[in-house]
């Protein structure tokens, strides 16, 4: 079996292609035998995709790989109804379907461990004041585990005197921020938060109102995407500058990560590249026929991560789009692939007498 | 609704053949008699400005209405017709509303509102197509011959927003309200009332199937003509309209052999003509794996790559059609015999398109069996060929009024 207490203390970034390519394929190979043993659904999936998982696996890249679209329409797991510790849901708009994930305390531990040790290699080991770009009441609502107050709970881990910046309206609660900056004053700080819920309720209400604050001595670790800052034309370097305009922070790192995969987050270097931990990977795959893109060919984005144990959710494919920009020689010394986003996949405009009056949105 | 309100809701229509008069007339128009020799000849001469002009030549679509509309077509379809014509009248304003995602449907449907004798309003569809301004183009000139000046009040095509109030004036004016799908448009249309005596046709959702004798299909010297009927059928419209199939059977005594051929035949044009965008290739491999995963001995046939995916099924399933895709993804079955379908011969089933197989064995199953669905039966590659009965509705009927006199 598998043994996580050894595996997660091996030093995230720290594999060369060769041996992370050995490393994932031995356990995701393990990872799949498991879930074709434990999962009757994704034991018929793997047949209809004619997958023999007891046949020698030359590389994880072969694995077949679960639209990840299927977690919102099947109830996929690999554990008895008794040992779910907690089911994760994606954040969807009323209405919208949302991804379910089954956690036993074993995985929802190994995904604790494993975001520890990645976000440690960033922000060092020891916990800092935190200061958190949202509101309490995401968290409080305890009955369904939504992505955002999963992230926030699961970052809360590496922060003291854990302070929400803002009120349950989304409104700056500038008394708050500033008791909390005199007391913490001239310290690390440890700013986290939701990338649009950042620049909406943090940085257009601090420019609005005119006000600086000092975060100098901040790091900040955001996440979530760019869609809808996308739509209001703010860059990754522009969203950047803007913040360091009106708190002084320098160390922004953005991350890319998702419910189905928690834990195995990808996070921003200083050179402003996404880089996979040995604990996951990322490739890029051609829409024509699935096979792997080239460095700097843009593709869908599959993600594998070795820590989904209670629901078969170790070889997704997203609906992302993304390029990966090399692999072990990103000047920030990390090794591995790193890579860039570029959003969700372009809806194509499919032909056939559908409706009349489009969705309206 | 007082007239100042009607004019405020006219004012939103943007017209693309008529105006607010024009609109405003037509109830107070005579009908005509269905296939009236004014409106063949109108109809003949939109043709010859359709077919000579150059610019619609790369658009089959519109190449193809202009042959549908020639004398000679229109006259064949008058045959069915012609022991009751001289006692139907056309119904009188028919409000057509033509779906978004089918360039020339929206012609069609006008053209049997005009030979059934109506006087029409059409919705244009809110995308924009070259190919519905080269068919208005031809229209708007063909009208402007003295010769056809009288059937202009018969004419008005218009563009409006999501206006429900629009929906319901034209709703209260018409005499027939018909409209092209789906299920969600019908619903929220049905909203309108119409008047007491106004009659809706609808054509709701649905799903089709082809069945290809593989004995035939082994003995056809032109394979590639059918791969490229096939195409026609499915890839045209991604695969996506109600006519496209989404199962294909396969029957006789060669099927391995047929298969191999076909898909490969298939492969050579698709390869070159079509393009699968990554949400289509993701959104094809979700299907299959839910299918997979929720029925037994569902078994993927290896393709050259994500243009073409192939679906072997063990057991023919009620809910197979839930589980169906588009942009190319095909489900298959090996059949015995026609009865092993009834199952999935709900009402949904619209078009059975057919290669090789005995016609009368399938007229003969559906008199015997005599399921919900299946309304056409049609040669593999005329699927999507417009026809005055559709659906299992003739429109003709049901856009007239039969006068009936006694002794």
């Amino acid at each position: 079996m598998i043994d996580y207490n050894q595996i997660l203390n091996i030093p995230p970034y720290s594999y060369r292609k060769k041996e992370k390519e050995d490393f994932l394929t031995a356990i995701l190979g393990e990872l799949t035998k498991h879930h074709y043993q434990k999962s009757p659904l994704y034991k018929r999936m793997m047949d209809t995709l004619n997958f023999n998982p007891e046949a020698v696996i030359k590389s994880y890249q072969n694995i077949p790989f679960l639209p990840v679209s299927l977690f919102k329409e099947l109830d996929l797991k690999s554990i008895n109804d008794d040992e779910i510790f907690k089911t994760m849901t994606s954040s969807g708009t009323t209405g919208q379907a949302v991804s379910k994930i089954y956690l036993d305390k074993e995985t929802a531990s190994h995904q604790q461990k494993t975001l520890v040790k990645i976000v440690s290699n960033f922000t060092g080991s020891s916990r800092m004041p935190m200061l958190i770009i949202d509101c309490s009441s995401v968290i409080k609502n305890r009955a369904m585990f939504s992505a955002r107050g999963a992230g926030i709970l699961g970052f809360s881990i590496f922060g003291a005197n854990k302070t929400y910046a803002l009120d349950d309206d989304m409104n700056l609660n500038l008394e708050v921020i500033e008791a909390f900056l005199e007391k913490h004053q001239g310290k690390p700080i440890f700013v986290f938060g939701f990338t649009f819920m950042i620049w909406q309720h943090f940085y257009k209400e601090l420019k609005k109102q005119n006000i600086r604050i000092d975060l100098s001595q901040g790091i900040l670790i955001h996440g979530g995407g760019w869609k809808k800052l996308k739509n209001e034309a703010v860059s990754p370097q522009a969203f950047k500058e803007c913040l360091n305009d009106v708190c002084g922070i320098t160390k922004v790192h953005d991350y890319y990560g998702m419910v189905e995969q928690t834990g195995c987050i990808y996070m921003e270097c200083e050179e402003g590249h996404l880089h996979a931990s040995i604990f996951s990977d990322i490739i890029t795959r051609r829409p024509i026929d699935f096979t792997p893109c080239d460095i700097g060919e843009t593709g869908i984005i599959e993600v594998v991560s070795i820590l989904p144990k209670s629901y078969p959710g170790h070889i997704l494919l997203t609906e992302d789009e993304g390029v990966i920009l090399g692999e072990d020689d990103c000047p920030c010394g990390r090794l591995g692939k790193y890579f860039g986003i570029h959003g969700r996949l372009k809806n194509a405009e499919i032909r056939g007498c559908s409706d009349t009056y489009e969705s309206q949105k | 609704m007082n007239h100042k309100n009607n004019d405020d809701i006219l004012n939103e229509i943007k017209y693309a053949i008529g105006t607010n008069k024009t609109l405003e007339a037509m109830p107070t128009l005579k009908p005509f008699q269905p296939f009236d020799e004014e409106i063949i000849s109108y109809l003949n001469a939109l043709s010859k400005d359709i077919l000579k002009n150059k610019e619609a030549k790369v658009y089959p679509d519109v190449i193809t209405f202009g042959f549908w509309c020639r004398k000679a077509s229109i006259n064949i379809q008058k045959k069915a017709y012609e022991h009751t014509i001289h006692k139907r009248y056309g119904r009188g304003v028919a409000f057509h509303i033509a779906p978004s995602n089918v360039p020339v449907n929206f012609a069609y449907s006008m053209v049997a509102g005009l030979l059934a004798g109506n006087a029409n309003i059409v919705r244009l569809p809110s995308k924009d197509y070259q190919q519905v301004d080269l068919i208005l183009e031809s229209m708007e000139r063909t009208l402007k011959d003295p010769e056809y000046q009288a059937l202009r009040p018969h004419f008005c095509l218009i563009r409006y927003g999501h206006s429900e109030k629009i929906t319901e004036f034209l709703s209260a004016l018409c005499d027939t309200r018909i409209i092209w799908g789906g299920n969600q448009t019908i619903t929220a249309i049905r909203k309108a009332p119409l008047k007491p005596r106004a009659i809706e046709i609808n054509f709701a959702d649905r799903y089709s199937m082809a069945i290809i004798d593989s004995d035939q299909y082994l003995k056809a010297t032109n394979k590639e003509k059918i791969a490229r009927d096939f195409y026609n059928d499915t890839y045209l419209t991604d695969q996506n309209a109600c006519t496209s199939p989404r199962i294909i059977f396969w029957m006789g005594n060669n099927i391995n052999g047929a298969k191999e051929e076909f898909w490969q035949a298939l492969n050579t044009i698709v390869q070159d003509q079509y393009t699968v965008q990554g949400v289509q290739a993701v959104s094809k491999l979700a299907t299959l794996c839910k299918l997979g995963a929720t029925h037994e001995g569902i078994r993927r046939i290896q393709t050259k790559n994500n243009l073409i995916i192939r679906v072997a099924l063990e057991n023919i399933e009620k809910d197979l059609m839930d589980y169906r895709s588009n942009s190319g993804y095909f489900m298959e079955y090996n059949l015995e015999t026609l009865v092993e379908l009834l199952p999935l011969c709900q009402s949904q089933f619209q078009t059975l398109s057919y290669y090789g197989v005995d016609l009368k064995k399938i007229e003969n199953f559906i008199k015997e069996n005599r399921p919900q669905g299946i309304d056409r039966v049609v040669p593999m590659g005329t699927t999507m060929d417009f026809e005055l009965v559709w659906d299992g509705i003739d429109l003709i009927e049901r856009l007239t009024r039969f006068v009936k006199t006694n002794v």
